[in-house]
């Protein structure tokens, strides 16, 4: 008989006023017990109605029906049959909107915390688990993956476990994309990041680090040094402004400077080599994870009043719940249903001063389905900053499209791609993630990485029969 | 060794020798912790896969670049960044060098005299002291106009008097190529415009990761935000809000001025294999 307390096992945490000053993760993760507890709050349904929400499949009943067992390490086994990254996972995807949405516990009360659950199995194999030696039949086939992001480590790790010689490309100095250089370490320490990555290692994946695909070495060229099928998942790292006055004043950071500055250059550390800005005034716009990353950060470097300025309602906010409710905790003051109109600065210094901003109203639904914020006339007012950090969105980066004759690209630059293949319209080359679909979720870029490994095995096996 | 704070650095990399181009850029790291410092490509060679900076001490980070032994090994080093020059199509060219911006005129020149255009090079410089690569130049361009602030070496000249010389001289440039301090590419393209010369300049704005993802670099262009990275290094000079971008590219000199230790400076050229 399940467990039927309404709500979830709470998961410990740092205090809001500790941890806003310090970088150091914030969710401390379940012990076993709390672990077995929560686990057992799953009714192990027949139809298993969570697994549809999981962008890769990751056999949810199964693996939690482990944790409940107390088989820990076979339950972290099991979630790494579809998953590449679950320690990763477990931390920032938004289950609220994809599995545990499903759950059927949700319907009375609380989901299961299956977020929660696959953080701590993960977390349990890493620290307790003997490291298992993978034994894979190479194929001798070989194939490149373009970006150490969520896409194409998943996309990597698939296709290590087929047997295929995989190298991955990637242009910055650490693989992990924006596990790395974009969510925050106090939301996802880097170290576990890097472990996830030694366990492709350990697989057999090649990483080239600092090599521009494109500029070095086209992917007309892979093919030419011998890869037979390449994945691009190189992102959407093209940072848009806000096209308002006054947006080149210093202090105004894209929330890829900002964040790439703390996390990537970890300038958050006493004597770090790469500077960034003590701000005591920060506004952050967007209201999206990375803008709460952002405001989060800025609070940590020190800033007294850190603003979320979004122009449409709370409910409307993008970003995941628990990272609302963080950074509400931690003291970050939500400016609601306003935009930003005008950036003032010094004329002598050149340093941001303010940020001139107008009230909206929601008026009719948009093309998105959400409703669109009208500006109120006559409703400007001023704040006064030292920093912005303009967190509205990416795009992707032009270098590939550029550089790679007959891949085809839509209007907003973004490479087009089959969903369920990742099959593009130049032969042997596919694609997935944020390069595909814009700025979205780690999820689902790994979701996309999955189905492309399984396309990239079928075109070579098909090629080879041929 | 070039002049007392100005090093020239050969490094063993053959992924960035193969393809790059005059005009393109690296981003380097001395050391795991170490800041991503973008330089412009000097020189190359495609055989030997070699790959050739010059760099001042300008801050902590180039200043431990700098003291690499030779033979020493750098972090990370990747590359070739940003578009190459479009130098096609060019058959008479001013190019124009300010101080350490020579050492990036250089290899411009030396693509367009191999090009077997005509070259006029005029390289400007404080004092004799920290004049670079002289005899290189001299072997890249049709005529070599060397100039000082001081007059200690060559004319005691701005290279925007001898530019315009030589334009009221007559000498029919289908472009002038500024490269050195923003100023003085600014007042290179103020010479110029009178003129209606086209004046291609190289923006060293301030970088983190090089390649399109942070918009530190962001300039205005023609009205537009422009990233230098992607978009540049090389754009049209009539067109840049030298103003904004001189300001921006000062935002972190005091935390630079604070992180760079009282030291002497060292005098070497170096292999770094």
């Amino acid at each position: 008989m399940a467990n039927m307390r309404a709500d979830k096992v709470a998961m410990p945490e740092q205090a809001p006023d500790v941890r806003n000053k310090n970088f150091e993760e914030v969710a401390l993760g379940y012990t076993p017990e709390m672990a077995m507890e929560e686990a057992s709050r799953c009714l192990n349904c027949k139809n298993r109605p969570c697994i549809q929400g999981c962008p890769v499949a990751v056999q949810i009943p199964d693996f939690i029906a482990l944790v409940a067992e107390g088989k820990f390490a076979e339950a972290a086994d099991k979630i790494k049959e579809t998953s590449a990254l679950p320690a990763v996972c477990g931390r920032v995807c938004p289950q609220e909107s994809q599995c545990e949405k499903y759950c059927v516990r949700g319907i009375k009360g609380e989901p299961v915390g299956i977020g929660r659950l696959e953080r701590f199995a993960a977390d349990w194999a890493r620290e307790h688990a003997e490291k298992k030696e993978i034994k894979i039949e190479k194929n001798g086939h070989k194939c490149a993956i373009v970006g150490a992001g969520p896409a194409g480590l998943t996309c990597a790790g698939d296709l290590a476990r087929m047997g295929y010689d995989v190298t991955v490309f990637e242009v910055l100095h650490t693989a992990g994309g924006v596990l790395m250089y974009g969510i925050p370490e106090f939301r996802l320490p880097k170290a576990i990041v890097q472990s996830e990555i030694d366990t492709l290692k350990d697989m057999g994946v090649e990483f080239v680090l600092n090599f521009v695909v494109g500029r070095s070495e086209t992917i007309d060229d892979l093919f030419a040094d011998g890869y037979e099928a390449v994945f691009v998942g190189s992102g959407a790292g093209l940072p848009t402004f806000m096209r308002v006055p006054g947006e080149n004043y210093n202090g105004v950071y894209s929330a890829n400077e900002y964040l790439t500055r703390v996390n990537l250059m970890k300038a958050y550390k006493d004597g770090a080599a790469t500077p960034i800005m003590h701000a005591n005034k920060v506004a952050v716009v967007g209201g999206g994870n990375v803008a709460m990353d952002a405001a989060r950060c800025a609070k940590r470097m020190g800033a007294e009043e850190v603003y979320i300025v979004y122009r449409r309602g709370e409910a409307e906010l993008p970003a995941r719940l628990e990272e609302i409710h963080h950074a509400k905790e931690e003291g970050v003051i939500f400016k609601f249903l306003t935009a930003p109109v005008e950036v003032l600065g010094d004329p002598d210094t050149y340093l941001v001063k303010g940020m001139v901003c107008q009230q909206m109203e929601l008026g009719e639904p948009d093309a998105s389905g959400r409703r669109r914020p009208v500006p109120i006339e006559g409703s400007e007012f001023t704040l006064d900053l030292d920093a912005i950090i303009v967190a509205i969105g990416t795009s992707p980066n032009p270098l590939i499209r550029s550089t790679t004759p007959g891949l085809e690209t839509n209007r907003r630059g973004c490479i087009v791609a089959d969903d369920a293949t990742g099959i593009t319209s130049k032969d042997g080359v596919f694609a997935g993630g944020d390069a595909v679909t814009g700025a979205a979720t780690v999820i689902l870029a790994m979701g996309a990485g999955k189905r492309a490994a399984a396309a990239m095995d079928e075109y070579i096996r098909n090629k080879k029969e041929a | 060794m070039l002049n007392s704070n100005t090093t020239l650095m050969v490094v063993d990399a053959p992924h960035v020798a193969r393809k790059c181009r005059p005009g393109q850029f690296i981003i380097l790291r001395v050391d795991a912790d170490g800041e991503r410092i973008p330089l412009t490509i000097a020189d190359y060679d495609r055989d030997t896969g070699e790959v050739t900076i010059i760099f001042q001490a300008a801050g902590a980070s180039t200043q431990a670049l700098g003291e690499l032994p030779e033979g020493g090994m750098v972090h990370d080093f990747v590359g070739p960044l940003g578009r190459p020059s479009e130098l096609e199509g060019l058959k008479k060219v001013a190019v124009v060098g300010g101080g350490l911006g020579c050492a990036i005129a250089y290899p411009q020149a030396k693509a367009l005299h191999d090009m077997g255009a005509e070259v006029d090079l005029i390289a400007g410089f404080r004092n004799k002291d920290i004049i670079i690569l002289e005899e290189e130049m001299r072997a890249a361009s049709t005529s070599l106009h060397l100039v000082t602030d001081d007059g200690s070496n060559g004319r005691k000249a701005l290279v925007t008097q001898v530019l315009k010389e030589l334009i009221d001289a007559g000498n029919q440039y289908d472009a002038v190529i500024a490269i050195g301090p923003m100023i003085m590419m600014k007042f290179v393209c103020e010479t110029t415009r009178p003129y209606g010369i086209k004046t291609i300049v190289s923006m060293n704005a301030t970088m983190v990761d090089g390649t399109g993802m942070c918009g530190c670099c962001r300039l205005t262009v023609g009205g537009e935000t422009k990233f230098a990275c992607v978009d540049g290094p090389d754009f049209d000079g009539h067109l840049v809000d030298f103003d904004e971008s001189m300001r921006r590219s000062a935002m972190y000199k005091a935390q630079e001025k604070a992180a760079m230790e009282k030291h002497e400076c060292n005098l070497h050229k170096m292999e770094v294999k």
